[in-house]
């Protein structure tokens, strides 16, 4: 029997029972398009992340104080591995002696609640240097950035973000304007424009001060985080080893901090996206070895439906191959359009994620959609074999009498 | 040609057994034209399913064409089929979804046979059939009588060498019957070994071999000529 002929008449037997391979389409496409939207949304937010950080340049080191060999979520560790020495100001003072260290934005992270005139709502403060404006680029409607300070300048003024402007001054120029910020008075000297979300923080949510400023405000000894631009794509190694020999030598001999560079996080970040995905891609996979027992149910009844068809095709010389291989087949071509019904639902569903989401590149990775149309395939003949065989099984005397 | 040894073929039937065919011996000429009557449960379609490798003897030897087909494997049971065998059903077993002229070559698609030539061999048996303006139709468009002369064109199409006919004009009016009979005779006088099943004594008296079962026993009567139609209406059996 010719493979072309064998196509012909299971395609026949597709089309003849269109209730059948519809209801069979749709489990298989419903499991093949949820592969490929849960593992879009993962790639989507790893894609989201990784381009954040590209965002930030390529000679980027990130410093938190604690040893974590690990590496990963540096800021953690501060916060809660062992008790490491301060990460003083003094330290970072003594960086910026480096010659391969461009410039330093250590930063702390508090909340408040800030005042103005009786309006007062919770927010995020960002104590930092004016070093950060470069680094993520902020635009400003009004007034400017924190200015170029002594690291010990505990000058009270703030930047504040879009939407607490808004907030607490209305149409008003928040510039010049004073704001009661716990039990201190604050000016404002700038305002962001918007600028959703840059390196992790909500920007329009946030307030800007002096490092020092929020060190006091919140009693700290350490700084939390710090980004360490270097001189150049060259000079990373070199500043990485001074960071660890000056600290080291600073802290009586401990190299209690943690120096990471961009590829190490973003290698971090890529792992665990990578098990996220594949989780929700896995669990995605169930539902299409659910829909291959659908496959076996339905060839089930296919086969006693055509019983009589059988027992011809045996009277007439098929082989139990030629049998097995055509409702093999059947199985086989159902899931397969299956898995391209689903594949255009599935790149439908991520084209109308993106149009929502803009922000985030929604896409299905590669090897998920490999995977989805090949594990449909796979249920398809896996569950289709024992429907097959069950026909080939069949006594041609007892299928021909149609029992 | 066909030649039977000693054949059992035992049913278990809840805890009997049934014993449908008790020791048949008997063959069947090259170029004979057998008739199978008897009455129902006799074992007459047991007969004819081991005579067309459908079913397998319980005991003895079949031999077709010099060779013994009662053990063989289902693939090669198979494959005798496509190469010897014939079958024309009393209810025709046409694939619905195909036109006349895929059902027809259908045995050639199973054999894998080029679609030029299996389309050229499917019509010349349609023609040779008379039904070369109903190619195209389907068998719910086609009469009885129509309809089993497509079946009778696909079961000649493999040039078989046996052609068995279960009840050929069972489900069919007298002319529709009469028109199918002439065709599986005039096969016939070509060469080809006919072998009928049927309840109607007119038409197996006109048959050489009659072959009359009861109870799993044949009792075959063979006559040197066969005789016209006329002639056998004027015996009555």
């Amino acid at each position: 029997m010719r493979l072309f002929d064998r196509n012909q008449m299971a395609l026949t037997a597709v089309v003849r029972y269109p209730l059948r391979s519809s209801m069979l389409l749709v489990a298989i496409a419903i499991g093949v398009a949820a592969v490929l939207v849960l593992t879009s949304l993962g790639e989507g937010a790893r894609l989201y992340v990784t381009s954040q950080f590209n965002s930030l340049g390529t000679h980027l080191l990130f410093v938190a104080p604690g040893k974590n060999e690990v590496g990963g979520l540096g800021g953690m560790a501060g916060s809660l591995g062992g008790s490491p020495r301060p990460f003083t100001l003094g330290d970072v003072r003594a960086l910026r002696r480096s010659p391969y260290i461009a410039t330093t934005t250590p930063m702390v992270m508090g909340t408040a609640n800030i005042n103005y005139q009786g309006l007062e709502r919770d927010i995020g403060v960002l104590g930092t240097t004016y070093t950060m404006q470069r680094l993520f680029d902020y635009e400003l409607n009004s007034g400017r950035f924190l200015p170029e300070l002594d690291l010990d300048n505990a000058t009270p003024i703030c930047v504040v973000g879009d939407t607490i402007a808004r907030e607490l001054f209305g149409n008003a120029e928040p510039v010049g304007k004073w704001v009661r910020m716990g039990d201190r008075r604050v000016r404002v000297i700038g305002a962001l424009s918007q600028g959703g979300q840059t390196g992790g923080h909500d920007l329009d949510e946030a307030v800007f001060v002096p490092i020092a400023f929020a060190m006091q405000i919140y009693n700290m000894e350490s700084v939390q985080r710090m980004m360490v631009e270097t001189t150049g794509a060259e000079s990373m190694a070199k500043a990485k080893k001074d960071i660890r020999d000056i600290v080291k030598a600073r802290h009586f001999g401990h190299e209690d901090i943690t120096v990471m560079d961009q590829g190490s996080i973003l290698d971090t970040f890529n792992k665990i996206f990578l098990v996220l995905t594949s989780t929700l891609g896995g669990i995605a996979a169930i539902s299409l070895v659910v829909a291959g027992t659908l496959i076996m149910n339905v060839m089930l009844v296919a086969v006693s439906q055509r019983t009589a068809e059988v027992g011809l095709l045996k009277a007439l010389g098929a082989r139990r191959g030629q049998i097995i291989g055509l409702f093999l087949t059947e199985a086989t071509m159902l899931s397969l359009l299956g898995a391209v019904v689903g594949l255009l639902v599935g790149y439908a569903s991520i084209e109308l994620l993106r149009q929502m989401y803009p922000l985030v590149d929604f896409q299905a990775p590669d090897w998920a959609v490999l995977a989805a149309v090949l594990t449909a395939l796979a249920s398809g003949l896996l569950f289709g074999i024992m429907p097959a065989r069950h026909a080939a099984d069949l006594d041609p005397v007892q299928a021909l009498a149609g029992s | 040609m066909i030649r039977f040894e000693n054949i059992c073929r035992d049913f278990k039937v809840g805890d009997e057994t049934v014993h449908a065919l008790k020791n048949v011996n008997q063959h069947i000429e090259t170029g004979e034209y057998a008739s199978i009557m008897g009455p129902s449960g006799s074992g007459k379609s047991t007969l004819l399913n081991v005579l067309g490798l459908l079913d397998t003897p319980s005991s003895g030897h079949y031999w077709l064409n010099g060779r013994d087909v009662s053990q063989l494997n289902d693939d090669d049971l198979a494959e005798t089929r496509q190469e010897v065998i014939g079958f024309v059903f009393q209810s025709f077993h046409l694939i619905q979804r195909m036109t006349a002229l895929e059902n027809v070559e259908l045995p050639m698609v199973l054999a894998g046979m080029a679609p030029e030539e299996r389309r050229d061999r499917a019509s010349q048996m349609l023609f040779k059939t008379g039904l070369e303006d109903r190619m195209t139709h389907r068998p719910d468009q086609l009469s009885g009588g129509q309809r089993q002369r497509v079946a009778i064109a696909r079961s000649i199409v493999m040039e078989p060498k046996v052609l068995l006919a279960d009840e050929p004009t069972g489900n069919l009016d007298s002319q529709s019957g009469k028109e199918v009979l002439d065709i599986l005779e005039g096969l016939h006088a070509e060469g080809l070994t006919l072998i009928l099943v049927t309840h109607d004594p007119v038409i197996g008296q006109r048959s050489n071999l009659h072959l009359r079962m009861t109870d799993g026993v044949i009792h075959a009567e063979r006559r040197s000529q066969q005789r016209g139609l006329e002639d056998n209406r004027r015996a009555p059996v």
